[in-house]
């Protein structure tokens, strides 16, 4: 099901301000692709620019492609509701539905979306925590609220309810930032199991994180106060770790930077 | 770098206050309060005054400088300005409850002997003002019906023109409606009662009926509704909105099902206080319901009472005690009609909200 992402020429904008400049790139399906640059340099814009979820903030506009298998994300018949169906996302802080339950939780996308059937639900629970690895902690409190559970678990409530609506790309912005090294290192676990299935995209401040969890890196950055973003490289994990082509990258990695 | 010298403990000079000062036992402010109170009490009584409010008063008073003084004798300024400011914070408190609840007990003791279920079931068809029996049953019919329409009307309006002004009002309209919206928090209700007169009773030609009467207290409540609806869908954090579009939920779908019931709590909660407030109103009633003594069930076609007007009419004859314990009674009615919908809005608001924490 996974799918490739191939994006040319993409800015995007806040109002008139230019936030991110003419970004050219190509994910891979089945791989996970890390964002990795200063903070301000437009990772989290280009994330969102990818599932549509940019021009959900008012005055926000893209200009340029997304092709998700061929298919352009930004063309005028596209409805971008359809398109964040098959890409999904899981933010920065756990933002689990207060209201609902764990279970109701794990199910809302498709609720939603007008499925009721009690047994296809159940069966979604089950199999998007357990693909969440929460399913142990939590299986007989499914009806707890899902905003009483601790930061980690949480945040994976939220990767069990992005997968459990069966997207073919899940784009994640900093999913660790909020949590400890242990819930770090169950969700990075998760990211190299999830990668049979799903293309990945994650945006994070902790290198050591992108050279464990991912295939290739890409690294923005951006010339000065003011200026848009910029794609600097993209390249194999290992190669951006060892011997990147660009001098910038280097400087960044290794911490001799600005 | 300079060199640390460890200095011996007792030559270190005394960086910033010490830690620890005498402290004035806990039950000192409780023992200061019945100090001023027998103070106050005794200085009243013998100074011959005859408000029982002035004793009070003076007790506020002696508490409020009794306590600072002490404090400050034992614990020092800064503490002594702090136990000024809590006691002040009491006694406003106090001031604030005393006329609450004694509002509240008088009614009761006045009204406690009316309430009976005869009171309940009767109107006041062929009973005469100055005598005795009579009830409030077709005042408390065209209360509910009255304040039920104005309801209907007024929360789905206001509610939904909430949700565009969150959701959806960008730019001059927003603007404009959140400027109406304003004014007409402070529409006086008789305006409203004007309003609806001129409108729909002079011009349009309708008459009398206890609708009318709903027209304008919508009018009323409309803004009440949005306003509190605003804050509370302000609150839900944009967090839930962007989570439940990046599961590729449509807009209106999240504003029904992850937005409205995220803040259902606190919008039930307004738009009960909304219905508390009119449920009062007694100015627009006159001018659009002008009141029945008989028992009106449509409230569609012709006069209808309510409560407040009742009460006024039951206590606008001088001299008739029948009259004043029938408006107490009604009284009694209105309150304990008010706190029930204040209770059940707490009730829901404490069920439907976000379950959170432990
Ligand atoms: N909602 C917004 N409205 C206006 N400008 C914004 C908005 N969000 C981000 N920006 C601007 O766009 C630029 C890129 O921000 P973005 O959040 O994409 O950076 P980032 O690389 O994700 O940073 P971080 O690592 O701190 O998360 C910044 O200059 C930021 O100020
Ligand atoms: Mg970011």
């Amino acid at each position: 099901m996974a799918k490739r992402i191939d994006v040319s020429g993409l800015s995007a904008y806040y109002g008139t301000t230019k936030a991110i400049e003419d970004i050219s790139m190509s994910i891979e399906p089945r791989s996970v692709t890390a964002f990795i640059g200063p903070s301000g340099c437009g990772k989290s814009t280009f994330l969102r620019t990818l599932n549509r979820m940019h021009e959900v903030i008012p005055g926000a506009r893209v200009e340029g492609k997304v092709l998700l298998d061929d298919e352009n994300l930004y063309a005028s018949n596209v409805d971008p509701v359809a398109v964040r169906r098959s890409i999904g996302m899981v933010f920065q802080r756990p933002n689990p539905f207060p209201t609902m339950s764990i279970y109701d939780n794990v199910v809302a996308g498709l609720r939603l979306a007008g499925v009721k059937k009690k047994s296809v639900l159940d069966d979604v629970v089950e199999r998007s925590l357990k693909g969440a690895n929460l399913w142990k902690e939590v299986h007989n409190r499914l009806n707890k609220p899902g905003a009483g559970l601790s930061g980690g678990q949480q945040q994976r409530l939220c990767i069990a309810r992005a997968i459990a609506v069966e997207p073919q790309v899940l784009l994640m912005d900093e999913p660790c930032s909020a949590l400890d090294p242990i819930s770090t290192l169950a969700i990075e676990d998760l990211i190299g199991e999830l990668k049979s299935q799903f293309t990945i995209v994650i945006v994070t401040h902790n290198m050591q994180q992108a050279a464990r969890v991912s295939d290739r890196t890409a690294f923005f950055n951006l010339a000065g106060v003011g200026q848009p973003g910029k794609l600097i490289e993209l390249d194999d994990t290992q190669r951006i770790f060892s011997n990147p082509s660009v001098q910038a990258t280097e400087d960044y990695i290794s911490g001799r930077f600005g | 770098m300079t060199t640390m010298t460890t200095v011996p403990e007792d030559a270190r000079p005394q960086v910033g206050p010490r830690l620890t000062a005498n402290r004035l036992p806990r039950w000192t402010p409780p023992a200061v309060a019945a100090g001023s109170i027998a103070v106050g009490c005794g200085i009243g009584a013998a100074a011959g005054l005859q408000s029982h409010l002035q004793w009070g008063l003076i007790s506020a008073l002696l508490f409020l400088v009794g306590g600072y003084l002490i404090s400050a004798q034992v614990e020092g300024r800064r503490q002594a300005k702090d136990r000024f400011a809590t006691s002040v914070v009491w006694v406003a408190f106090i001031l604030a409850v005393v006329p609450l609840v004694s509002l509240t007990v008088y009614t009761v003791q006045q009204g406690i002997g009316v309430v009976n279920g005869n009171f309940l079931s009767h109107s006041m068809k062929g009973v005469i003002q100055s005598g005795p029996g009579g009830g409030i049953y077709h005042a408390l019919l065209g209360t509910l019906q009255q304040v039920g329409l104005a309801t209907l009307i007024a929360a789905p309006l206001g509610l939904l023109t909430a949700v565009y002004l969150v959701e959806y009002g960008r730019g001059r309209l927003a603007k404009a409606v959140t400027f109406f919206v304003d004014v007409m928090t402070g529409v006086p209700s008789i305006v409203a009662g004007l309003f609806i007169l001129s409108l729909w009773n002079l011009a349009l030609g309708f008459s009398y009926s206890g609708f009318s009467g709903s027209l304008a207290l919508a009018i009323l409540m409309i803004p009440v509704v949005v306003r509190s609806t605003e804050e509370m869908l302000k609150l839900v954090p944009n967090e839930l909105r962007e989570a439940s579009y990046a599961l590729g939920v449509p807009k209106w779908k999240t504003i029904l099902r992850i937005v409205l019931p995220t803040a259902i709590g606190g919008i039930t909660t307004g738009v009960m206080l909304a219905v508390a407030r009119i449920t009062g109103e007694t100015a627009p009633v006159m001018m659009l319901v002008f009141g029945a003594d008989y028992i009106n069930s449509n409230p569609f076609d012709g006069p209808q009472q309510s409560l407040p007007m009742y009460i006024w009419q039951q206590y606008s004859v001088v001299n008739n005690d029948f009259g004043y314990a029938r408006a107490w009674g009604a009284a009694l009615v209105l309150i304990a009609f008010v706190m029930g919908l204040n209770l059940i809005a707490r009730g829901i608001a404490r069920w439907r909200s976000p379950k959170g924490g432990h």
